[in-house]
This record gives C-alpha cells, sequence and structure tokens, in this order.
C-alpha cells in the first residue's frame, strides 16, 4: 500500500488504478482523508438515459485538454440490484482519449445505493485528487427523477436534457431539474429545441437565482466552448463568494452520513426482528453508541 | 465486501460486428461481474490502457478479422511491457490450429462459435480464483 501511495505522488496511473479498486473494496480508508488537496474541480454531469451524457464529456474533455489541464473522468453505470453486475459502457463514447495521458477514465458501477452513486466516490475523487487533476468530470447513470446525490458531491452540477424528452409538466417536476447550475440542451439540432429552450427559460424565471442555458451538439463539439467557458466563470464565481468551500465542506458531511448509515444498517440486519419498532430503533441506537 | 471480478470485453481490430461480444458481456453481467465494454475498432494499445485503468481482473477479447495472432501477439506483448498480467480470453473465428498456438502464447482460452455461455463463465471464473491464490 505504501508503494502504491509513493507511487501515486508520481502520477502513476496504475497506482491511482489499484488504490481506486482497493477503495471501492474497502468503503472505510482514513489513509484517503490525509492525501488529498481539495485543488481539484468536481463537475457533476447528470440527465436522462440517452440525453447524451456521455458524448458531451468526450467533448469537454478535448475541449479541457486543448488548454493543456488535466482530467480524471468517473463515469457511472447501474449495478443489478438483481446479480450484482454491471455493464459498464460509457468508456465507448471516449475513445479517443484512450492514450492522451492527461486524461483517465475510470467506470463505476452503482452499487446498491438510491441516490444513483456508489459511496466510494468520495474516495475516489480524493484519490484523483491527490493525483493532481485539474478536472474530475463525473458522468452519473442516466438519472431518474429523484437520483440526485451528485449534487452532495459535486463542486458544480450540469444538467443534460435532449429535445423531446417530455413536457413543461416534467420541467416543473421536483428533484432532477432542481439541481442544475448549468443547464445543456444537448442535441441541439433536433426539432424542438427552441421550443424546449423557451419552456426552460420559464421555468427558470419563476426561480430567484439566474442560471445559465447553453446549447450544444456533443457530437460536432458545437457549444462545447462556451460551456465549458460557463463552467470556469461559475466556478471562479463560486470560488469567490465561499460556494466553492461550503461545498467542498458539505461533501465531507456527506461522506460522513453515508458511512453513518451503512453502520446502522448493518446492525440493524443483525438484530433479531422485534414486533415493535421503537424496540428495534433503542437496540440500534443502544449498540450505535456500544461501537463508537 | 466481496470484490467483484471487472472484466473488459474488447474488439480489436477492424471488423465491425460485435453481437458475440455483446452476448458474452450479457451473460457476464448476469453472472454478477462488472463489465467494462470499450466498443469497437480498438487498437491493441487503447485496449491495454484501458484495463489499466479500469484495473481489470480479467480481458476478453472478441476477432472475426482473421487478424487475431497478430493483435494477440501485440496484446501480450504490450501486456509485458507494462509489467501487466491478468488472463486473456479470445472468443470469435479461430482455426483449431491457431487455437493452440494462441494457447501457447500465452492466451489462456479460447472460444470458438457455439460456446455455452455457462462454460465462458465458469472459466473466468475460475481463472480469477487462479487469479486470487
Amino acid at each position: 500500500m505504501k508503494e502504491l501511495l509513493e507511487k501515486l505522488k508520481q502520477k502513476d496511473q496504475r497506482a491511482l488504478a489499484k488504490l481506486i479498486t482497493y477503495v471501492e473494496n474497502n468503503t472505510e480508508n482514513n489513509f484517503v482523508d490525509d492525501l488529498w488537496t481539495n485543488d481539484s474541480f468536481v463537475i457533476g454531469i447528470t440527465g436522462s438515459p440517452g440525453a447524451g451524457k456521455s458524448s458531451l464529456v468526450n467533448a469537454l474533455i478535448s475541449e479541457i485538454r486543448a488548454t493543456e489541464k488535466t482530467v480524471g473522468v468517473i463515469a457511472v453505470d447501474p449495478t443489478s440490484p438483481f446479480t450484482g453486475g454491471a455493464f459498464l459502457g460509457d468508456r465507448i463514447r471516449m475513445k479517443k482519449h484512450f492514450l492522451d495521458k492527461g486524461v483517465f477514465i475510470r467506470s463505476m458501477g452503482s452499487g446498491n445505493s438510491l441516490g444513483g452513486l456508489n459511496e466510494s466516490i468520495f474516495d475516489v475523487i480524493k484519490l484523483m485528487d491527490a493525483f493532481g487533476f485539474d478536472y474530475i468530470l463525473i458522468e452519473t447513470v442516466g438519472a431518474g427523477q429523484s437520483e440526485i446525490d451528485i449534487v452532495n458531491v459535486s463542486d458544480l452540477v450540469t444538467l443534460v436534457l435532449s429535445p423531446g424528452a417530455g413536457d413543461e409538466i416534467q420541467l416543473l417536476k421536483a428533484g432532477i431539474m432542481e439541481i442544475g447550475d448549468i443547464y445543456v440542451i444537448n442535441k441541439a439540432d433536433l426539432d424542438g429545441t427552441a421550443s424546449l429552450k423557451i419552456q426552460l427559460e420559464h421555468i427558470l424565471s419563476l426561480s430567484n437565482s439566474k442560471k445559465t442555458i447553453v446549447e450544444t451538439i456533443a457530437t460536432s463539439g458545437k457549444g462545447i466552448k462556451q460551456l465549458l467557458e460557463n463552467i470556469n466563470d461559475l466556478l471562479n464565481k463560486f470560488k469567490e463568494n465561499g460556494e466553492l468551500n461550503t461545498r467542498k465542506k458539505q461533501r465531507q458531511k456527506r461522506h460522513a452520513e453515508t458511512i453513518v448509515i451503512r453502520k446502522v444498517k448493518e446492525i440493524i440486519s443483525k438484530i433479531e426482528p422485534e414486533e415493535r419498532v421503537s424496540t428495534l430503533v433503542e437496540k440500534t441506537l443502544n449498540k450505535l453508541c456500544g461501537i463508537i | 465486501m466481496e470484490k467483484k471480478i471487472r472484466v473488459l470485453i474488447a474488439k480489436p481490430g477492424l471488423d465491425g460486428h460485435d453481437r458475440g461480444a455483446k452476448v458474452v458481456a450479457k451473460a457476464l453481467r448476469d453472472a454478477g461481474m462488472e463489465v467494462i465494454y470499450t466498443g469497437l475498432r480498438q487498437t491493441p494499445e487503447q485496449i491495454i490502457q484501458s484495463a489499466i485503468q479500469e484495473d481489470v481482473d480479467v480481458i476478453g477479447l472478441s476477432i472475426l478479422s482473421g487478424a487475431h495472432m497478430s493483435i494477440c501477439k501485440k496484446i501480450l506483448k504490450l501486456m509485458e511491457e507494462n509489467d501487466f498480467n491478468v488472463p486473456v480470453f479470445v472468443g470469435g473465428i479461430i482455426p483449431a490450429n491457431d487455437a493452440v498456438e494462441l494457447k501457447k502464447m500465452g492466451i489462456k482460452e479460447v472460444f470458438g462459435p457455439g460456446t455455452p455461455l455457462n462454460t465462458i463463465v465458469k472459466k473466468i471464473q475460475n481463472f480469477f480464483t487462479e487469479v486470487k491464490n
């Protein structure tokens, strides 16, 4: 392990890969806490299945690399709740970056969590940060309406939409539609782009905060430059007004929370079922206090 | 938490048919493995780089183009150069004589058309146990 950490500092991608595997299989890792520098920008890319998230990430990598900055990508795809297996196919869209030394792509199963992210993602972010990537892009699973955990993990969330996915009522619903810091209408060459934009502008105008909408065609690269500019501008703004710091702290809290919740679950699973829920709760709390 | 077997399924070379690769990928997924699929027309360098970043336990290559000898040779060589040592299995249209050669070269197993999916799953699980020990 020591050897791997030493190699990580020397920017050895294999060491990074092995350490990621390690934290995926051992969910509590205090050593990672001491490693990270908190210098990387963590950007969440979320949106419904088929909105073009992987292609957008691919285009963003190119744009970021054009500025000589380095990128770590975490591409999350769903884990089967039935078999525990996963088909991780997001790399396919990022082929042209496979041999670029400034890019590291890692696929990850979503695990059993409800919010769409694997618990180990917190430590994986820290490892990538310790490695020294300028940007860490997290592509979520094709998100459902309530898969919003990405908010608690990223410095900035990009919500990707595409024309023809639903009506104004969908845009008004709580959950996923609320979490964007920047909204992207991808596949902007398709019919329905203009009306989606008008609807989105209308909905966003109902809230107090002003949000940017960017139109992109990820497959051709159109609009990507503007998207990265918007991302960087907003990150700078967040840096100045303290929002970035707040979000990073929020991430730490959320990480701690997931560990505690997992421990509670473990304890409950070991206690004999009771007639009364209140007894079960009491027993669990007693045991929890016991292990602290 | 028990470690899941991570498998890279790749299509090296120029042929554009990946139905078989997808069928195998699905079978491995259903057996509880994490399957990383890299898509069509990959160079050996791209495959090895992906395998390293994804830290996979097994590599599966699907080759129908007839270029299996040279591709496998290159892949094994790159693995050696990168000190990356995991079992590699090959599926596709491979003549029996070539299959013998490939195994001599260091390929763990060659699966021809019609191999029961169950056999492939079992073999990979065994490879993994070998790696672990």
